[in-house]
């Protein structure tokens, strides 16, 4: 009698290990089911194919004069094209890099070292910093000056000053001429 | 009520305060449900699903949408090709309607056949019919927005539907338009109130619920529960089978959606719309086509108009129209079978609105009219004082279990479980 009553009972316990089992397999299988549902009502929000068409754009810079700047938009960015002067070219070159907050040398920066390429966006929370046209404001480094939160950068767009913590993005781009940049 | 009943305390703590988890205790887990529910019963929940879908899916597809005449086409495209998975949402949320109405259909004629409406439940059956007229609504404005060449001339011809008013009927439709014609006023406003719809819908549809639960669901039989002898608990009996019915559903969605995803919407709307040119057969979505037979059939403007809404207002009145006592089909020979009558009357409706309106159509049309409204306004205060029911079982369980020769065998059974 004792015997037939463990007996039992030991089958009951399969009966419940099959039954969790069960249990676990079929939430698991709603969890996929659900992350898979929400999965398109997500990425839905990431950039449309057309979207992502608009990526690249080229930009004739023959026209550009020495000491002259000029701005593009490029992903619904602006991007500053500067055609820059040998002064500002030596002093981008001649800066030591223990100076600088986000240490990278003038070289890096540059594929042609007369145009400067780079987004202009400030690091620190994305307005657009002055120093593009004559008169503007250009910060104590002679570069760009971020009107709204006071960030300085110097003539080849690095963050000398204030509270950015990076230098202005370079953007991926290519000459696909000596007069033509292909930017992205 | 007790809070005791969870063992977490976080949840004890906040239910004393904001009894949110004794309601959800109380509505879905313990809430005495017939123990003879037959799948019909499904609709109600399937319907509460596809409202879901189309909220989820719509608020996605609005993040693409531009509510402009110049833009509203390309920008369906454009969710169409571009957009991530957009082609899945728009799928989902175009065929969802169609589903949505499917079910929304049988619920009713669910509700038809087992005498849903009446006493207690005729203010169910009244919100029940205010969400029909809500869905009509906002699955009209939403067939407007791609602005094809049907969404321009439903457009045009529904909105019309109001110059048959005597004296301000034009003054009306022009507000209803923002203008001269259907332009873009009326596509941004149809935009704005089918964003808003559906959340009156689903205002309503709580309210339809609390009635619901005031006296629990009717059933087969049509007969009260005597006891908790007659119920089972909600979950799991009810939860498992709803979910499986849902299983079922979703497939037959999923077929539709990746297989046949046009076959229930009209070609012509992958036109854009064309204020110059009506397209030669215009014809509504199909789940409009019962009304819109009955409009075409009266051959008078204000009169037709008026018939097409009656024959959503009837609806309303139904449980004053049909007096019988007996709840159930099942237990009325008559009724039942001028039941089914009256549901191949509103196949018919159907077939002959997708018809032109010539020759035999608009005689069929009419005699089929005539039905629908005789069925309502004559056959059925009829009946209920002519017919002879059946009799009715003393309790859902001897009609679920046979009568006493089985109530040994399910005394046993339950001692077993």
């Amino acid at each position: 009698m004792v015997k037939k009553n463990t007996e039992k009972k030991g089958s009951r316990e399969i009966q419940q290990g099959r039954r969790d089992f069960i249990v676990v397999a079929s939430y698991a299988m709603a969890g996929i089911g659900a992350a898979a549902v929400a999965w398109p009502l997500i990425d839905q929000m990431n950039p449309a194919a057309d979207t992502l068409a608009l990526a690249s754009i080229e930009v004739d810079i023959s026209k550009i004069e020495v000491g002259q700047a000029i701005t593009v938009k490029w992903r619904g960015k602006p991007v500053f094209i500067k055609h820059r002067t040998e002064g500002e070219i030596n002093s981008a070159q001649s800066v030591e890099l223990s100076q600088l907050k986000d240490p990278q040398s003038d070289v890096e920066r540059v594929i042609n070292p007369k145009f400067l390429v780079m987004v202009g966006v400030c690091t620190h929370l994305g307005c657009v910093p002055l120093g593009q046209k004559t008169g503007e404001i250009r910060g104590e480094y002679n570069g760009w000056f971020c009107p709204c939160h006071g960030s300085h950068y110097d003539s080849s767009g690095r963050i000398r000053k204030g509270p950015a913590p990076l230098n202005l993005e370079i953007p991926p781009y290519q000459f696909a001429s000596n007069s033509l940049i292909k930017i992205g | 009520m007790s809070a005791d009943k969870f063992s977490n305390p976080v949840v004890r703590w906040i239910d004393h305060r904001l009894p949110i988890f004794s309601f959800m205790d109380h509505e879905l887990n313990e809430y005495p449900t017939p123990k003879n529910l037959n799948y019909f019963w499904n609709f109600g929940s399937l319907a509460g699903v596809s409202l879901v879908i189309m909220i989820v899916t719509g608020i996605v597809l609005a993040m693409s949408y531009t509510p402009h005449v110049d833009h509203a086409f390309q920008s369906v495209e454009r969710i169409m090709r571009d957009v991530n998975h957009g082609w899945l949402l728009r799928y989902i949320h175009m065929n969802g309607a169609s589903f949505f109405f499917i079910v929304v259909f049988i619920h009713i004629f669910r509700g038809l056949y087992y005498g849903s409406y009446k006493a207690p439940r005729e203010l169910l059956w009244i919100l029940g019919v205010l969400i029909l007229l809500l869905m009509m609504a906002t699955a009209f404005m939403g067939y407007v927005l791609p602005w094809g060449q049907m969404s321009f001339w439903g457009a045009t011809v529904i909105t019309n539907l109001f110059s048959a008013i005597p004296f301000i009927g034009d003054s009306i439709v022009t507000m209803l338009w923002g203008g001269f014609s259907v332009d873009n006023p009326t596509l941004n406003r149809f935009f704005a109130l089918h964003y808003l719809m559906p959340f009156l819908i689903v205002g309503v549809v709580i309210l339809h619920l609390v009635a619901l639960h005031r006296f629990g669901s009717n059933n087969p039989i049509g007969i009260d529960p005597s006891g908790p002898q007659d119920t089972v608990p909600f979950h799991p009996y009810y939860t498992i089978k709803d979910f499986f019915g849902l299983s079922v559903f979703l497939s037959l969605f999923a077929a539709a959606i990746f297989f046949f995803p046009n076959f229930m919407g009209h070609p012509d709307n992958y036109i854009p719309a064309n204020p110059m040119q009506t397209p030669a057969h215009i014809v509504p979505e199909w789940y409009f086509l019962p009304f819109y037979a009955i409009l075409r059939a009266v051959p008078d403007k204000l009169g037709g108009v008026l018939a097409m809404f009656g024959a959503i207002a009837v609806l309303f009145i139904l449980p004053w129209l049909d007096r019988s006592p007996i709840r159930s089909g099942n237990f009325r020979p008559i009724f039942r079978i001028f039941f089914w009558v009256f549901l191949a009357d509103c196949i018919a409706l159907g077939y002959l609105g997708g018809m032109p309106a010539e020759g035999i159509y608009v005689v069929l049309s009419r005699v089929a009219t005539a039905w629908y409204f005789l069925h309502f306004l004559v056959i059925l205060p009829l009946l209920s004082v002519i017919e002879t029911p059946k009799p009715l079982p003393q309790s859902l369980s001897k009609s679920v279990l046979g009568g006493t020769a089985m109530a040994g065998a399910a005394s046993a059974v339950k001692e077993k479980m």
